[in-house]
């Protein structure tokens, strides 16, 4: 299973690097955000897996013919007992090194997941502490909550005690009732499809691998094919001049009024990197409703998800297909 | 009858309302006085209010970082740790800030905008 372990190593590079790389700059992106969307959360996945099998194929490869026999092998060796044929081989530190390096990673991966979950959780929870004393239900909407704030400001709050989309009174004030209409049915869009859990994946894949810089690219461009899977939702109902116009007002008026209580929104000129490349994310989102492009055709929509579901495969054949062949 | 949640938002009503008339130095209040102005303010429904109710109310909101208790004398006064506009400007900063993790914590409706796209954005609602 030596060839195996190089050909995990292969995709392994191919995925953490130039593969991501590509996605983030392709522009039939933003006309089938869905299937994008599942692309990108195939290629995390896959390369994952790619990384912790090219090490623990390789380093299990004195111990056994296959992943099987290797992992029998090395439970073996581990409770002390003669593992059968292989024993007289044994296990070098370059191997013992490898098999070290898969279970770190493997841990690594698990505990940030769930470290990001729950600090994500703390935050959400403090967010909503605050939220629930310092703001009145909506009397039009259902899980609406208004804080009464000059500022125009529209975002939704996932999880804890029940979702929320949360409104500005300074929102209420400047938007007419179809534009209010696109914005909930925007943020409610986040919500129904469960964006948050997405974005709480990729987060926590940032953080996991914070010097991979394609980890940062893949939670921007995935935060970011969220927000046109909520503007079609809201496209759905809302005429599309509508939807923008909410925005513009939203963004112009969250620069102008109570600027002074508020953190600098924009513009994004000299400011820090995650700052400017959110104001590319929206200037991608804008020129998608300002300049519609027709969605992608449905057959080059299944091939982007036939290929995602490919790029899962290959890892995972590459596994187990040793254990077959032996 | 008031739920755990309404109690501590009109206990941190009080206290907020205490800072502002009374200023920073002088916002502390005892749970006697505090249970004393909700029996007030609230439509009187009949039910009398514990002052361990109001206390449980504020253990809640000190374990919550929003009340501060001054231990010194008896019996203890409590205060808000800042003001509700304080508070309303750090919620705006979690919302309107590019912290790393922001977005995975919330969604916002429009994100940071360039100045190319403030321009454009602009001759659009001239326009309309």
């Amino acid at each position: 299973m030596f060839w195996a372990s190089y050909l995990l190593a292969a995709l392994a590079v191919l995925l953490a690097w130039p593969v991501p790389v590509l996605l983030s700059k392709a522009r039939w992106t933003a006309r089938a955000p869905m299937a994008a969307l599942i692309l990108w959360q195939a290629i995390a996945l896959a390369g994952g897996l790619s990384m912790i099998g090219a090490m623990l194929t390789w380093g299990l490869e004195p111990l056994g013919e296959n992943l099987l026999a290797g992992l029998r092998g090395l439970a073996g060796l581990l409770v002390g007992r003669p593992a059968g044929p292989a024993t007289d081989h044994g296990l070098d530190p370059v191997h013992v090194f490898a098999l070290s390096a898969a279970l770190l990673l493997t841990v690594h991966l698990v505990f940030t997941l769930l470290l990001t979950y729950l600090r994500i959780r703390r935050q959400r929870n403090r967010h909503r502490d605050l939220l629930n004393l310092l703001s009145s239900p909506s009397a039009h909407s259902p899980a609406t909550l208004v804080i009464s704030h000059p500022a125009p400001v529209a975002y939704c709050l996932p999880g804890g005690e029940g979702p929320v989309t949360v409104l500005s009174e300074g929102l209420l004030e400047l938007l007419s009732p179809e534009e209010l209409d696109a914005v909930l049915t925007h943020e409610r869009a986040h919500l129904a499809q469960r964006h948050d859990l997405l974005l709480l994946a990729f987060a926590a894949w940032r953080t996991a691998l914070p010097w991979l810089p394609t980890s940062q690219l893949a939670q921007r461009a995935v935060s970011e094919l969220t927000e046109m899977l909520a503007d079609d939702a809201a496209l759905g109902s809302a005429r599309r001049e509508t939807l923008i116009r909410a925005i513009a007002v939203v963004a112009s008026g969250g620069r102008d009024a109570g600027a002074a209580a508020l953190p600098p929104a924009g513009p994004a000129a000299g400011l820090p990197g995650a700052a400017e490349a959110e104001a590319a994310s929206t200037a991608h989102r804008l020129r998608r409703l300002l300049t519609p492009q027709p969605a992608l055709a449905a057959g080059g929509q299944s091939l982007v998800v036939l290929g995602a579901a490919l790029l899962l495969s290959v890892p995972t054949v590459l596994l187990i297909a040793p254990g077959l062949a032996g | 009858m008031a739920t755990l949640g309404e109690l501590e938002r009109a206990v941190m009503d009080l206290l907020w309302n205490q800072i502002d008339s009374a200023g920073a130095e002088d916002a502390a209040l005892t749970a006697n006085t505090l249970r004393d102005r909700l029996a007030r303010s609230s439509s009187a429904d009949g039910k009398e209010l514990a002052v361990t109710t109001v206390l449980t109310v504020l253990s809640r909101l000190e374990k919550k970082g929003l009340v501060q208790r001054e231990r010194d004398i008896r019996p203890h006064r409590y205060r808000a740790v800042t003001s509700r506009e304080e508070h309303t400007v750090e919620l705006m900063h979690e919302v309107l800030g590019s912290a790393p993790d922001r977005e995975a914590v919330l969604a916002r409706f429009i994100g940071t905008v360039s100045e190319q796209e403030a321009e454009t954005l602009r001759k659009i609602l001239a326009a309309g």
